[in-house]
């Protein structure tokens, strides 16, 4: 039962059920679909992206298991306000982070110390696709690409 | 036991369930330091070691390749190889066991007469009529051949209760159907569509029907004469037999006048370089080696269930299904999808607020396994407006005591969430 309580901590399931930012943006001006076709989860991803390349506003809709939906509720408060660039580092350290590639101790990174609470997913390895897809699926609207897929 | 002593056997004898687990070793195993609860056996069943021990006696002591050689094992091999396919032919009744193509499972059996036969008979505009109950394997291949010829996919619609929506499908029948796909079992579900009746029509209309038999020929009785239909599919892995090998049966005047769609060894009767002949059915149909040790361990498969009787079978998944369902309906926010009382060793459901992946994910540190998701039949998630579903489905091993491990985990679920 250990592994499971790491795994739906409460920062986890609250978000999970209250997500934040769960909205459509009138004036977003990047968006893309991001879907885990393993579970059938389906969300979408809202960027306004300014002219000095700063995330103004992020927002998703979709529906989801309880770690695809925090970790998209997570992201859109960790990133709005952030460059476009800082954004993709960051997830690119989440990534290395939740694959185990990268140990993270603690707080030199305070946006990547309060996705450590989704560190359970790292025993779960079915589930790392979840944590992520969100994620994946904002770097896909920056880039243009509208449709994303784990598989 | 052959067929006719299973038959005889009556079909309310007790059915030693404790006995039957015995047979199967890896239910003896523990998952996460609780004991094995498989509730997955409508993806793949598992195996009893009677099936096991088959395919190694294969290789063992019977093995060469089959139909080449003049040698003791090759024809011994191609002998057990064959018998196989007799076994099948008694198994769903077929009258010629001739008929009984094998295949690598469900999918590919579908393949061949989506290729072999709708590809080459429809014409554009003819209609494949499919139902929204389909596993993508009964899907996808009539779009690859619609995409060929020009015919046009067409699907039957559901109603609320999973079933069949049968004034929908009179509608849809008419002059241009020329191909009815449908399930005799919804893996997604359970349901059970009344091919007693739907046959019939689609014959009324003249069109042919193929009925994809993976679930159903887990839990009832076949016999393709009665029911009527031009082609039956199923893999063996889901009734107990070993991965890689399935059949397909087709009336032979069908079988007969279809392409090969495959070439390769063992088709052929006579091949040059720029021209071969065929051989006759069913060979012209299996192109290279086959699975040949997973073939003639199907046989086994077979002789195991029959053993059992598919009556008992039936009657033992049956009151699995009844206390399952009880359960779940005495729990609060469950929802079980597909209500028909036609339904048969699955249960398919959601527990209110927490998604079924999460559950899955949950009940399986409880030694649980269930399947999650869109179970491959994504268009009955599309009905019900659902990304996914908890599923449960039984096989001839599982116990009424393994059903309440499945509402007690489910229980613990709810606390996680609470
Ligand atoms: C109803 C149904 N049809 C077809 C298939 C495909 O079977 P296979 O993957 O063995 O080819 C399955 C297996 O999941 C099934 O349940």
């Amino acid at each position: 039962m250990d592994d499971l309580r790491d795994l739906y901590q409460e920062v986890i399931l609250d978000h999970g059920k209250n997500p934040r930012n769960f909205r459509h943006p009138e004036d977003a001006n990047r968006h893309a679909e991001g879907d885990n076709p393993l579970c059938g989860d389906r969300l979408t991803i809202y960027l306004k992206i300014g002219h000095n390349g700063l995330v103004e506003d992020v927002a998703f809709e979709g529906r989801g298991c309880a770690i695809s939906m925090a970790s998209a509720s997570m992201m859109t408060e960790i990133i709005a306000g952030k460059t476009e660039e800082a954004a993709r580092a960051l997830f690119h350290r989440f990534h290395d982070f939740v694959t185990g590639k990268e140990e993270i101790e603690g707080a030199d990174d305070e946006d990547l110390e309060k996705l450590i609470v989704l560190a359970g997913v790292k025993q779960f390895p079915m589930r790392v696709k979840c944590a992520t897809l969100a994620w994946h699926t904002m770097t896909a609207a920056m880039d243009g690409e509208n449709v994303v897929t784990t598989e | 036991m052959n067929a006719a002593l299973a038959e005889a056997r009556p079909s309310n004898s007790a059915f030693d369930v404790e006995k039957v687990r015995a047979d199967f070793p890896i239910l003896s195993r523990e998952v996460h330091g609780k004991p094995l609860v498989y509730l997955d056996s409508a993806a793949s069943a598992q195996k009893p070691r009677q099936v096991i021990e088959a395919e190694t006696r294969v290789y063992e002591e019977e093995y060469a390749n089959v139909h080449r050689g003049v040698h003791y094992l090759s024809q011994a091999a191609t002998q057990k190889f064959e018998a196989t396919r007799t076994r099948i032919a008694s198994f769903i009744n077929a009258p010629d066991e001739n008929e009984v193509v094998f295949t690598r499972g469900a999918s590919e059996a579908i393949n061949l007469v989506a290729f072999s036969y709708a590809a080459h008979f429809l014409k554009e505009g003819d209609e494949i009529l499919i139902s929204e109950l389909e596993h993508h394997s009964n899907i996808v291949p009539w779009q690859l051949a619609a995409q060929r010829n020009g015919a046009v996919i067409r699907a039957i619609p559901i109603c609320q209760d999973g079933q069949i929506d049968m004034a929908a499908y009179a509608d849809l029948l008419g002059p241009r159907t020329k191909m009815v796909a449908i399930t005799a079992q919804s893996n997604a579900l359970g349901i059970i569509p009344p091919l007693e009746r739907m046959i019939p029509m689609a014959h009324d209309a003249s069109a042919k029907v193929l009925v994809d038999g993976c679930q159903a020929i887990t839990h009832r009785p076949v016999d393709v004469q009665a029911m009527g239909c031009d082609f039956f599919a199923f893999s063996g892995h889901k009734i107990y037999g070993p991965t890689g090998v399935g059949a397909l049966w087709g009336r032979a005047e069908l079988l007969e006048a279809m392409p090969p769609w495959q070439g390769g060894g063992e088709m052929i009767a006579r091949v040059g370089i720029e021209k071969s002949t065929y051989k006759g059915i069913p060979h012209r149909f299996e192109a290279g080696t086959p699975a040949i040790a997973q073939v003639i361990a199907l046989k086994d498969a077979l002789d195991y269930v029959d053993g059992l009787g598919m009556g008992a079978i039936a009657e033992h998944e049956a009151m699995l299904l009844d206390h399952a369902v009880r359960r779940l309906e005495a729990m609060d926010g469950v929802t079980i999808i597909g209500t028909s009382p036609a339904k048969a060793s699955i249960v398919s459901f959601l527990l209110d607020g927490i998604h079924p992946h999460d559950i899955g994910t949950i009940v399986d540190r409880e030694g649980v396994a269930v399947r999650v998701g869109h179970h491959c039949a994504q268009p009955v998630m599309e009905y019900y407006d659902i990304a996914a579903t908890v599923r449960a489905s039984f096989g001839l091993y599982n116990t009424l005591a393994e059903v309440d491990a499945l509402i007690a985990s489910l229980e613990k679920t709810r606390e996680i969430f609470a």
